[in-house]
């Protein structure tokens, strides 16, 4: 064989080591229905605030297993050409002009001719049904409450069955059917018989423990007492009665800025000055003013202290 | 290690899922063979693995994990069950008694609605006039509606269907056909021109194809506006049945998404489990905190792709302070259209201590006062009139501010 195809995990220990071996730092719940999908060939439906990390497992998953990812990124007003496939419309015409030159008139098979794979363009959807070398690829689907409601039902094919309907061609099959991820930041309720035929997470803040973790594996140089007083700052600010709380991603963020700002631990004017890397919204950064973060970062330190 | 479908494991993943269901998690019986999959799939290891399996395979909805929880502590509370569960795996093991699904049920309910009516005490405070007063106390009450009559329905049906609202149709970026689209169909035109063998090319274009937006819906129930509460209901269950995206929540002293109650088809059965849910009925208003609330929690998820909301209350709040501007405010900048219905309000007489109207009146895009309102016809054409009346309004309003 020229290429070496990684199994698919086979248990739930397997498939929290293969996402930890990719930096992936996850919880025992999202390792399970990683592997409950992979296992059952379902796809996996991923809903959580922005910035947790739901596009990220796609990614890993393909890296890990070696499969190519295949990214439809969605958005309002996608549609079949964009997103299954399209005619190769100019190529069509070309070709009546040709058969017409050479005098072959049969409509029939003239229109047989057009509508053949040759001129077919496939489209991220259509491509994930195609056959590869590395086995079926990652299918991610990406934020999905993007596109309109209609757009939903295009995917209930290929979710169920792993096939799509082309009416001019027939239906066309996986042989094996890819691993398909969806994500959805609920900016609103995706239909029900979409995700009936999903495995569900929900994925949620890490805990301290873990968001340290994710911290020192993704900002290699950071120092021990600024990467606890981040965790700790944020996980803090969560609590906070913000409009937007701030994810994981902003975290990375903050402490990569602070790390190449060469602090070495927090303090309320750093905060204050660097607060928008964290915080997305006006009024969220004009509650969290000087003397709250010190109060704040005063708690933090007092959490800390105990905890050594 | 196999599952077979008369197994102890199988029976009892069945009564759970008929517990989960009686908790109100929709579970159908695709997710009770998807269950069975995943465990054999999964093997039953230590408790969390078989808590996220099942989770993965029974719950669709973030706001399901909770009851989720509840269920499966009460369900498979005893903590040497799992170890019977892997022995009933094997053949020669004794069966273990299932635990009966109708007291699961029973005490998911409970732990569902333990916890409610605490967080909140019930104030002493003394009203004199029922009507055009409000309070903040919380009183937590059932109501009953009258029952629909059929002429009351099919009048609903028919005025429902002149409801013209202000920003009826927005544009997609979807396109549909349409012979003066300036964009051209090239699927189409190569059709077209198939049927003719090819030789002649006919145009075919495309424009944009247009949707009504969603409409969400907040409604005061507070005792004030109780006279018509029934109306309302119904009036938005109409809206609900004839339109795709309407979503509803009522708020008196606390805010209830009651847009799944409203979906049933019969009108009484929709405000019957409407008034199952809620427990605010004709009691205080807070307006700030509830706004607040909706903008905190759901104002990201219904108020997406061109949002109108409907906004329906006297504006009678007790202590309106910087708070109720605020929310207000965030409300007016999330949606495409805030509409203030008010049924109550009259232009004449009025005072001082109506500051809440003042407050929210600064963040509105239009104001509908409707001096008497009997019918649902009356509240259509309030609702569907562009010009006359809310120009009145539009003056009164510059008179107040």
């Amino acid at each position: 064989m020229a290429q070496k195809q990684v199994t698919l995990p086979a248990s739930i220990d397997d498939t929290l080591k293969l996402l930890t071996g990719a930096d992936y730092v996850a919880d025992r719940s999202l390792a399970t229905v990683l592997f409950l999908a992979l296992k059952m060939g379902r796809p996996l439906f991923l809903e959580g605030e922005a910035g947790v990390g739901k596009t990220e497992i796609a990614k890993v998953l393909s890296a890990t297993l070696g499969r190519k990812l295949i990214r439809l990124q969605c958005y309002e007003g996608l549609d079949v050409a964009a997103a299954v496939y399209e005619w190769n419309y100019a190529g069509q015409m070309i070709a009546i002009r040709l058969a017409e030159a050479e005098g072959a008139v049969d409509r029939d098979r003239l229109s047989g001719d057009i509508f053949s794979e040759k001129f077919l363009i496939k489209r991220p959807l259509l491509q994930a049904l195609e056959p590869d070398t590395a086995g079926a690829p990652v299918l991610l689907i990406d934020e999905l409450d993007r596109a309109d409601e209609a757009f939903e039902a295009f995917l209930l094919e290929v979710l169920a069955d792993g096939q799509v309907t082309i009416p001019e061609l027939g239906t066309v099959k996986a042989e094996h059917p890819p691993i398909v991820i969806i994500t959805s930041n609920r900016t609103r309720e995706i239909h029900d018989a979409l995700k009936r035929r999903c495995l569900y997470h929900w994925v949620g803040y890490p805990t301290a423990e873990r968001e340290l973790t994710i911290v020192r594996a993704k900002v290699p140089g950071i120092g021990r007492v600024l990467s606890e007083q981040v965790v700790g700052f944020v996980q803090m600010l969560r609590k906070e009665d913000l409009f937007k709380a701030p994810g994981v991603a902003e975290t990375l963020d903050w402490a990569t800025a602070l790390a190449e700002l060469d602090v070495a631990a927090l303090d309320p004017a750093t905060i204050s000055n660097t607060l928008g890397v964290l915080l997305k919204y006006q009024d969220d950064i004009a509650r969290i003013d000087e003397s709250k973060a010190s109060q704040l970062l005063d708690e933090v330190r007092a959490e800390l202290r105990a905890a050594e | 290690m196999s599952v077979s479908p008369d197994g102890r494991l199988a029976d009892n993943i069945v009564y759970f899922a008929r517990a989960l269901r009686a908790a109100g998690i929709p579970v159908g019986p695709g997710s009770v063979l998807d269950a069975l999959e995943a465990v054999k799939a999964a093997g039953v290891g230590t408790r969390e693995d078989f808590y996220w399996t099942l989770h993965a395979v029974f719950v669709k909805r973030h706001e399901h994990s909770l009851l989720f929880e509840q269920a499966f502590r009460i369900f498979f509370r005893r903590r040497d069950y799992l170890d019977k569960v892997m022995s009933a795996m094997l053949p020669q093991a004794p069966p273990s008694e299932p635990e009966p699904p109708k007291a699961g049920a029973q005490r998911v309910a409970e732990a569902m609605f333990s916890g409610l009516g605490e967080e909140d005490k019930p104030k002493t405070d003394v009203e004199i006039d029922a009507r055009l007063t409000v309070s903040d106390r919380e009183v937590l009450q059932r109501k009953d509606f009258a029952q629909m009559s059929a002429l009351e329905i099919a009048q609903a049906r028919q005025a429902i269907k002149q409801l013209v609202l202000p920003l009826n149709e927005v544009k997609t970026r979807r396109l549909k056909p349409n012979s003066r689209g300036r964009v051209v169909d090239l699927r189409r035109t190569l059709r077209a021109s198939m049927k003719a063998g090819g030789a002649l090319i006919d145009l075919q274009t495309l424009g944009p194809r247009t949707k009504a937006p969603p409409i969400v819906a907040l409604v005061d129930i507070s005792g004030s506006m109780s006279q018509y509460t029934r109306l309302f209901l119904h009036f938005l269950h109409a809206v609900t049945d004839a339109r795709k995206r309407v979503h509803t929540f009522l708020f008196g002293t606390r805010l209830t998404n009651v847009t799944r109650a409203l979906k049933q088809k019969d009108p009484d059965e929709a405000l019957e489990s409407c008034t199952a849910s809620v427990t605010d009925w004709s009691g205080g208003t807070r307006i700030g905190t509830s706004l607040h609330l909706f903008n905190k929690l759901w104002a990201r998820r219904v108020l997406t792709q061109g949002a109108i909301v409907l906004l329906i209350t006297d504006g009678l709040e007790r202590d309106p302070d910087d708070r109720l501007a605020f929310e207000m405010d965030r409300l007016q900048r999330s949606c495409r259209r805030l509409i203030w219905l008010n049924p109550l309000l009259r232009f004449e007489g009025f005072e001082a201590k109506a500051k809440g109207i003042r407050t929210m009146v600064q963040h509105v895009d239009e104001l509908r006062p409707i001096h008497s309102l009997e019918s649902m016809g009356e509240l259509v054409r309030a609702l569907s009139a562009d010009g006359g009346q809310s120009n009145e309004a539009t003056a009164w309003l510059k008179r107040v501010a």
